[in-house]
């Protein structure tokens, strides 16, 4: 059936809910309100409030009870309304959550699922468009998964409910009303595994969340130039799948990097150091690239907003001149 | 006048023998720090014995705990194992969670004891959540949340204490206030005379008692708990107490005086338990000499088993960040 990313997100919460009365959800306005996104709306109806728990604002403790009711055998999903606003949480998930198991010796499994909208687009301004994948991925002890269609959504989120560990699910503002193919049978995309979206020859292309949608249209109109792009998606970006990105790159030999975030510290450059520290970095024929936001707060004007990050023309012209050799023109 | 309430003349032995072995155990502990034997820092509660003791033997075996860096006392009161512990503060693969947490961590899951946080507060939200999932899982457990007068001016407490409430959740906050923050002291940093006073803004029981009084914390607990076992919400408790030693071993003493703390001590729980017992013709000096000889021994036997214990393996560590499917709590 041919479903929203917002729809899969939400058939993934029902059905687990249905199945499994241990899961919850827990956020700000999810209740009546169906959430800043209408995520869960509709959701109160059939799980009524004790499972759709409408919360204070008060970010940095409802992130903690959270982790407190998973500790407690309970498999909470916690809604934060924008991506933004896990600065509040960020001693919950990075000091608690991610460190609670390994500090006590494997005593404790923490299956806390955080699931929140990131990304620019909306025209919002710099305090509810920020990627936030990178703040997380120094921190061992967490998950971060980032589905870039229905399908992903829809399966990498029930993966995602039945881990027994700290999941930080980034969804996508633009790719909500993206509409794709979800099979009406119960199935799981599973965490840590990258998807090649489509095989290629010439490059490889490597992009996370809404730049794999970007990506697939600019590897369209390379294909009408006659270049063949090979292009993954690593869907779990902590931790990598560096196994599928490294035979890709060995087997196509240069290696373009998408991602919406800034480029100081952001996915690329893990990616980036991955491949160059692997035996891929060997087959390379060209150095590694990538293109990423720009280091600037997301600014608010609609024009800028979308200069400050890759969009589909960046990415075709940044692949031709990675394939013309025109490297630093 | 002590209130003897229904208690039978053992469990108020067994409560004096507890506080006489937490003080034994850091008396003990300290030594091994001066001797090199423990790093990094620890935080001794010596002074502060009556509270863990009256508020752990106030609660049921299967109500749980969260504590806190100052959490030696609150471990031993649920019915910790000294050799375990011991081994932990030596960094000990027989240690409780494997000598990976260390003094600030130690927690045993079995005895219903949801671990202690190193960051003042954190552990007030997620004692929250996990009565929440009692809450949801309609069980007859209730939180014991305990934490001190510096966490009480942490937004997360607040926050916390008002989603307890508007849920009325089946926990108990208690408030160990010895005085300091550090250094800070609650004369300077907080402006009411009682913290307990705080309760009032949530429409919530608050109550001040000597936390100098085991008995006391016994009852007030006792009280407190049974409220939240019956649903009739959370209740906020402030034990007045005061630790004779620095706060970590840092801690000069610049703050206060010697004065004040020879003060303190002219209130010592374990003196005037002791004295109390005897005057209620419980005890008399040969039945306080077996206690003290027999922890004596106890504490020699663990710090042994400790000295004795293997260093976990480094290769070893890695399986507890991360759970597999399955396994683990």
């Amino acid at each position: 059936m041919i479903v929203t990313y917002k729809d899969a997100i939400k058939q993934a919460m029902i059905e687990k809910m249905r199945e499994d009365p241990r899961v919850f959800i827990i956020g700000e306005d999810i209740g009546v309100y169906g959430g800043a996104f209408g995520v869960t709306m509709g959701m109160l109806e059939e799980f009524g409030p004790n499972r759709i728990i409408d919360t204070p604002m008060s970010e940095a403790s409802f992130t903690g009870v959270a982790l407190g009711a998973a500790l407690m055998d309970m498999r909470p999903i916690l809604e934060i309304m924008f991506a933004d606003f896990l600065t509040f949480s960020a001693d919950q998930i990075i000091n608690q959550a991610a460190k609670i198991r390994f500090m006590t010796g494997g005593q404790f499994k923490v299956p806390l699922l955080v699931r929140a909208p990131q990304g620019s687009g909306p025209g919002a301004a710099a305090q509810h468009s920020q990627n936030v994948e990178a703040w997380f991925l120094n921190i061992p002890g967490l998950k971060i998964v980032a589905p870039s269609n229905p399908y992903d959504a829809k399966g990498l989120l029930k993966s995602a409910i039945e881990d027994d560990n700290t999941v930080i699910f980034l969804e996508h503002k633009l790719l909500y009303s993206i509409k794709g193919n979800v099979p009406e049978e119960d199935y799981r995309v599973p965490i840590e595994k990258a998807n090649i979206v489509a095989e290629g020859k010439d490059i490889t292309i490597i992009a996370t969340s809404i730049e794999v949608q970007r990506s697939i249209e600019a590897a369209n109109i390379l294909k009408e130039k006659s270049i063949s792009v090979e292009l993954i998606d690593p869907r779990t970006i902590k931790p990598l799948d560096v196994e599928t990105i490294v035979d890709s790159v060995k087997k196509t030999h240069q290696l373009l990097i998408v991602h919406e975030g800034c480029k100081d510290g952001g996915i690329g450059a893990e990616i980036a150091s991955r491949i160059a520290e692997s035996e891929a970095f060997l087959y390379l024929d060209a150095p590694i690239f990538r293109l990423s936001g720009y280091d600037i707060p997301i600014p608010y004007n609609m024009n800028l907003e979308k200069k400050a990050t890759p969009q589909v023309e960046d990415i075709v012209k940044k692949v031709e001149k990675i394939i013309k050799g025109e490297w630093y023109a | 006048m002590i209130k003897l309430l229904d208690l039978d003349q053992n469990i108020l032995i067994e409560m004096l023998r507890k506080m006489i072995m937490i003080r034994a155990f850091e008396e003990e502990s300290e030594k091994l720090f001066m001797k090199g034997l423990v790093h990094g820092t620890m935080h001794l509660s010596e002074g502060e014995e009556a509270v863990a003791v009256g508020a752990v033997f106030a609660i049921k075996k299967t109500d749980y705990i969260t504590s806190t860096h100052r959490g030696h006392g609150h471990m031993i009161a649920k019915g910790g194992d000294l050799k375990k512990m011991f081994a932990e503060f030596l960094g000990k693969d027989t240690g409780y969670c494997h000598g990976l947490g260390g003094s600030m961590h130690i927690a045993d899951s079995n005895l219903f004891h949801l671990g202690a946080t190193g960051v003042v507060a954190a552990g007030i939200p997620i004692a929250t959540g996990a009565a929440l999932a009692l809450q949801m899982q309609e069980k007859n457990s209730i939180v014991l949340s305990f934490f001190g007068d510096g966490a009480a001016n942490e937004g997360i407490f607040f926050e916390s204490l008002n989603m307890a409430k508007i849920w009325e959740l089946p926990i108990v906050f208690i408030c160990e206030n010895n005085m300091y923050a550090m250094s800070a002291s609650v004369k300077k940093f907080i402006p009411t005379i009682n913290i307990s006073e705080r309760a009032k803004a949530f429409d919530m029981p608050g109550i001040t008692i000597d936390g100098m009084d085991v008995m006391a914390v016994y009852e007030s607990v006792k009280e407190a708990s049974e409220r939240a076992r019956t649903g009739n919400g959370p209740t906020l408790i402030e034990a007045k107490t005061y630790r004779y030693k620095g706060h970590s071993k840092s801690d000069l003493n610049l703050y206060r005086t010697k004065e004040e703390i020879e003060e303190w001590k002219k209130k010592d729980p374990i003196e005037n338990f002791i004295s109390k017992l005897k005057q209620l013709n419980i005890i008399d000096d040969e039945i306080v000499k077996n206690i003290y000889d027999k922890i004596d021994r106890e504490i020699k036997e663990a710090v042994n088993f400790a000295l004795n214990s293997p260093e976990p393996k480094f290769e070893e560590i890695f399986k507890y960040v991360y759970s597999e499917k399955g396994e683990g709590k």
